[in-house]
């Protein structure tokens, strides 16, 4: 039998329903994989004792013909999503010992689904970064190597530590978040599936917000229908938060017909950007073929404004950070230094203390565009580019069905090349920030390895509420790439 | 537009956030950068377009207006780093 951590969602589930194995041997399973993990840092907390609890709980249920959709499903969940009194530190030393007293409706759909919890995972702080290089409990490495190079590589970010649990067998699969690409990016680095659903298709209440226009929550998974089965359970309407979609949600592993004949595929001209490496365009030129053998048709599109993307998102996500991380003030919950006499100096002291660096720039380029007198040339400014970004897209899925695009301009990249470069590092999001500046579904699929063997993404962009047909797409390339290349690390 | 030093102290002063002399002559250099950037917005002709403020198309929803929520004192207090008889405590504000 293949090992218990080898197993897809789909896999385990059919295994449980079967009784080949208990929800109890596969958590004791992942809870040794998650230990053997460690040097990968993929974890801030670590639940074992909790994970048994919870497979105890869904073998009992399984017993009393009670089964749930995800019953006895080992997941980590990014410490992004507050879990009821569990550590919830978005990667920030600002939020020292919040246990929060409610939990995030995603992750409680998810138990509520009879999943179970492995852990809190590491992450970019407050989900500021590409490279999870900027948590305050330090940096994750991805499981994959460079063939003959033993420099530890970034597992992209920010949802760092999810792509490489996941990657490394650690976790059978993750949640994750994505702003501009955190999802995606870290999924294309580690070679896994990763989606970034539409704005509004699963609810923020509970989520450490980041820039809340753009933050979207999706799963992370070893294959496309685990990434249909898990999205299912964390989408839906939520009365808590206003922006959540009052739709129904669709049966998304039904999409998977893996027919797409007739289908349009929109193939960006503007994505072609200067710099990216050949294998990159020559594998996105692949991905094309895949979907035309099997009955796709591609066409050229124009998204005129992609090259403005990203300074849009930079005016953007970061005036709604500075906003949203206002509330970290030392006195509610987390850290407070008290230097000095008056509030002030409180307050002061214990921002400065508590959040990193790339955390600060953020908050005072936001401060600085949202300020007196640059408020419209800055932030309205940007706030009407978006509008033209999103009208883009709009225009061009009047031609085509879904977009296909690389998910990221080049392959992962060592721990600490391009830290010293805060404008190189936005780089990575360039095929990403779009999607979110629009609200649409984006996933990423495994589609082959660099010259270096390390994984390479495809992106697969949809019409907003049309995760089926981006599923379906993914699907259909995911088979086409047969991608079975493993990390030089894997836990189990 | 170029950020100086008392420009950048005064954002961190708004941010509250305490910045050291170093700090900011790197403060200096890296927004300014950040900013030079995205001033290529500057390029592009926005005259007469909507400003994008949500990506929902939909107007926000309301509801009943009641409770349904409460009496969670102990809960809220919880994780506060001081707290005493059921409020938050800061440093003293009046004389």
């Amino acid at each position: 039998m293949t090992a218990l951590t080898r197993l897809t969602i789909a896999e385990a589930r059919a295994g449980l329903a079967k009784k080949e194995f208990s929800a109890r041997e596969l958590a004791r399973a992942f809870t040794a994989a998650v230990e053997r993990a460690k040097p990968l840092n993929a974890f801030i907390t670590e639940t074992p004792e909790k994970a048994l609890e919870m497979a105890d709980a869904s073998d009992a249920r399984r017993a009393r013909g009670e089964a749930l959709p995800l019953d006895g499903i080992p997941l980590g969940i990014k410490d992004l999503f507050c879990t009821k009194g569990i550590l919830t530190t978005a990667g920030s030393h600002i939020l020292d010992g919040f246990h929060p007293p409610y939990e995030s409706t995603v992750t409680q759909k998810l138990w509520d689904a009879g999943a179970v919890c492995l852990g809190k995972l590491n992450m970019d702080e407050f989900a500021m970064g590409s490279s999870n290089t900027t948590s305050y409990y330090g940096p994750v490495e991805s499981p994959w190597r460079r063939p003959g190079d033993n420099r530890p590589l970034v597992p992209g970010g920010s949802s760092g530590g999810s792509a490489a649990a996941v990657a490394a067998r650690a976790v059978m699969a993750a949640t994750g978040t994505d702003t501009g690409g955190s999802i995606r990016q870290p999924a294309g680095f580690c070679g896994i599936v990763g989606m970034k659903p539409t704005y509004g298709r699963c609810s923020r209440w509970g989520i450490v917000a980041f820039a809340s226009s753009l933050d979207q929550a999706g799963p992370m998974t070893r294959t496309v229908r685990d990434a249909a089965i898990m999205l299912g359970v964390m989408a839906g309407h939520d009365p808590k938060d206003s922006t959540s979609a009052p739709l129904p949600v669709p049966d998304f592993e039904k999409a998977l017909t893996g027919d797409v004949r007739g289908l349009k595929v929109g193939i960006p001209r503007e994505y072609r950007v200067d710099g990216m490496p050949a294998e990159i365009e020559r594998l996105w030129a692949e991905g094309v073929e895949w979907l035309k053998a099997a009955g796709a048709q591609p066409v050229e599109i124009s998204l005129k404004m992609t090259k403005y993307a990203l300074p849009t998102y930079y005016i953007i996500a970061p005036a709604e950070a500075s906003s949203n991380l206002a509330r970290y003030d030392g006195v509610r919950f987390g850290l407070r230094v008290e230097e000095g006499q008056s509030l002030d100096d409180m307050y002061e002291a214990t921002r400065a203390a508590g959040f990193g660096a790339e955390v600060k720039r953020r908050i005072m380029i936001g401060t600085y565009v949202l300020s007196a007198g640059y408020y419209d040339a800055y932030y309205l400014k940007a706030q009407r580019v978006r509008k033209l970004i999103a009208n883009d897209f709009k225009a061009a899925f009047e031609h085509c069905d879904v977009i296909l695009t690389p998910t990221a301009p080049s392959a992962a990249f060592a721990i600490g090349e391009k830290s010293d470069d805060p404008i190189a590092m936005y780089l990575n999001d360039v095929f990403t920030v779009p999607v979110n500046l629009a609200g649409l579904p984006g996933l990423s699929v495994p589609a082959g390895l660099s010259s270096e063997g390390l994984p390479l993404g495809l992106q697969v962009i949809g019409r907003a509420f049309d995760e089926e047909t981006v599923l379906r797409v993914g699907e259909v390339i995911e088979k086409a790439a047969a991608f079975t290349a493993e990390p030089a690390f894997t836990a189990g | 537009m170029s950020l100086d030093k008392s420009a950048v102290a005064h954002i961190a002063t708004l941010a509250r956030i305490r910045v050291s002399e170093s700090e900011k002559e790197q403060l200096v250099h890296e927004l300014n950068k950040i900013l030079h950037w995205v001033e290529q917005l500057g390029e592009i002709e926005t005259e007469g377009v909507e400003p994008m403020t949500s990506v929902a198309e939909m107007t926000l929803p309301m509801r009943e207006d009641v409770v349904t929520d409460g009496n969670r004192r102990d809960d809220i207090l919880g994780n506060a780093p001081a707290a005493a008889h059921g409020f938050f405590t800061v440093p003293k504000v009046v004389e």
